[in-house]
């Protein structure tokens, strides 16, 4: 017997919007504690996990996700750890101590702290976590969706089309993927780096998937792309991005793949969030 | 061994619901056909893709199954080591990777199937046990262990056709702990997986040569080892032979050299492994562990030395 599962209704774009914009200033604070955290990459993928947390994962009677979220690109956690501070599911006291001494939450997800159901990092791990868990469900007869953030870059590991080649046939309908197409990898544009890797809709539609490419900041767009899924083969979302959305010296700059910004530049991107609210 | 797995695994799964089997496009005989007609959603076959075997066996276990990942053992733990690593030893989740052919069992396949290292390489990850049973009845033992142990665990098997050795084995089987399968004093011969057979017949050498028993345990988990019962039998007998069917690197012989010296251990210690090399030697398994240097007619001089 299942519990009863609470869906949530609806997605308020706006609060969304004004929430990803708190979020992006906490990342920020964050970072003037750290000397690097990945930051433009947590910036791209944002407003994706932002939409699954909050608009499409469902609970259970006992309140906690039924859902199952795992960031692959475990080097975006700050994305995830914002929303999970936004949740209350990680203590303010674990944000404040992100990768210090004494501190649970490093740059990449631990498994079994709250909120991390996977213990990512290391690319092309999670899609196959994810099929495994959606095959368990069938067996156990549980009804229940796993989603599985991904970065472009992720998609040049052959575990990552192993996995894809196999879900559709293995019947593994609920696993949702969502791919941060924001076109950067460590050496430069994913674009520029494997141009034959375009058009992705086509190859992914060519291993049995849904798949579809939309903006993958536009919150409404995105949430609207994972509810008007089949349901009859799992769905991959290319959601277009850019690395760094939101600071306008960290868009498209590979540099901020990585580092963390000096006090000057820290002010620079408050007072542009704050103008972008306006 | 691969029929005895098939059946046990059969048991296993009967017995509990959250047992199931991913394998690589290789699986066992014998039983297995039962298995899948009553538990088809237990058995799942991804095609020749390692890396995704291992991942969706972590995703399994992390919704509570109990998986088994299954294939030719080169190819369960090399392959896709990374995913081994990661998916399972570092989220320490209750997943069985069975290796089968173990060392250089699948003799004329060449290279490309010799696991000749998989102990070294799977040892050193932690939260990782290794079982490598020595007989039939020893493969039955552990599949059922593999089934309630708690994290990753490595089962080294050999293939088919091996002897039974442990019908009268003084020692039940038991999980961390060396088992005396032949009693004997004065000598004894530490060994595991399909080789152990191999230590009977140089204990069987010894004792015609020049008479008394000659011990013979199998020391089925190579992982954790049995620190203390083996640091017991480094000073219950004059003589500890050890004999393995993998490296010299980071198996039982280095080891056990390792808590003779911590032990202080008295007794003479001879350790006998595979050769560090690749051997373009092909014929029977037997072959092969003579190229490699291995036969009783071989070991029995540098034993009496």
């Amino acid at each position: 017997m299942q519990s009863p599962v609470s869906t949530p209704t609806g997605f308020d774009v706006a609060a969304a919007r004004a929430r990803c914009r708190r979020m992006r200033k906490r990342v920020l604070d964050i970072s003037q504690k750290v000397t690097a955290l990945h930051i433009a990459g947590a910036f791209s993928c944002l407003e994706i996990v932002d939409t699954i947390y909050f608009g499409l994962m469902r609970r259970g009677g006992d309140g906690k996700f039924r859902d199952t979220f795992i960031l692959s690109k475990g080097h975006g956690s700050m994305a995830q750890y914002a929303v999970l501070e936004e949740l209350g599911i990680m203590a303010r006291q674990d944000m404040e101590t992100y990768s210090q001494p004494g501190g649970r939450y490093a740059t990449h997800p631990d498994y079994g702290l709250p909120g991390i159901e996977a213990s990512t990092g290391s690319l092309g791990h999670g899609i196959g976590l994810a099929v495994g868990m959606a095959l368990a469900d069938n067996i156990q007869k549980q009804d229940r969706m796993i989603y599985v953030v991904m970065s472009d870059g992720e998609l040049e590991e052959g575990s990552v089309w192993e996995v894809m080649m196999l879900a559709p046939s293995l019947g593994a309908k609920n696993v949702v993927a969502v791919v941060d197409l924001n076109d950067f990898q460590s050496l430069g544009q994913t674009s520029k780096i494997l141009p034959n890797f375009y058009p992705m809709l086509d190859k992914v539609r060519a291993f049995g998937w849904e798949s579809v490419e939309v903006d993958g900041h536009s919150q409404q767009v995105v949430y609207n792309a994972i509810k008007s899924r089949s349901g009859q083969k799992p769905l991959m979302v290319l959601g277009r991005t850019t690395k760094g959305k939101g600071v306008s010296y960290m868009e498209n700059v590979p540099i901020w793949h990585y580092r963390s910004p000096n006090p000057q530049e820290y002010q620079q991107a408050l007072a542009e969030l704050e103008k972008a609210a306006s | 061994m691969r029929d005895t797995f098939s059946r046990a695994l059969y048991q296993v799964a009967k017995a509990d619901p959250r047992i199931c089997i991913v394998v690589a496009d290789i699986s066992p005989a014998g039983s297995m056909a039962q298995y899948r007609q009553e538990f088809p959603e237990r058995f799942m076959n991804v095609g020749v893709a390692e890396q995704a075997m291992i991942g969706i066996c972590a995703g399994l276990a992390m919704r509570g199954m109990k998986p088994f990942a299954y294939t030719i053992a080169t190819f369960t733990i090399y392959r896709p080591f990374e995913q081994i690593r990661v998916d399972l030893c570092y989220q320490n989740l209750p997943v069985t990777v069975v290796g089968i052919g173990g060392g250089v069992a699948y003799s004329v396949l060449g290279g490309t199937h010799h696991a000749q290292e998989d102990i070294a390489v799977m040892s050193a990850l932690p939260n990782m046990s290794i079982l490598a049973p020595c007989d039939p009845l020893e493969v039955e033992a552990a599949t059922w262990h593999c089934a309630k142990h708690n994290g990753p665990l490595y089962l080294r098997m050999g293939k088919a056709g091996e002897p039974v050795l442990t019908a009268n084995a003084p020692d039940p089987f038991e999980f961390g702990k060396a088992r005396l399968i032949k009693p004997g004093n004065g000598t004894c011969i530490l060994s595991y997986g399909v080789i152990t057979k191999m230590a009977f017949d140089l204990a069987a050498k010894i004792e015609k040569e020049q008479g008394g028993q000659v011990a013979v345990y199998s020391v089925h988990t190579v992982k954790p080892l049995d620190r203390e019962g083996i640091s017991k039998i480094l000073r219950r007998y004059d003589r500890v032979i050890v004999l393995e069917e993998h490296s010299p690197m980071a198996g039982l012989g280095p080891q056990v050299k390792a808590l003779a010296w911590e032990s202080g251990a008295k007794c003479k210690l001879h350790t006998f492994s595979l050769r560090d090399e690749f051997v373009h030697f092909y014929g029977g398994h037997g072959d092969l562990l003579k190229a490699h240097g291995l036969h009783p007619d071989l070991l029995y001089p540098k034993v009496i030395s």
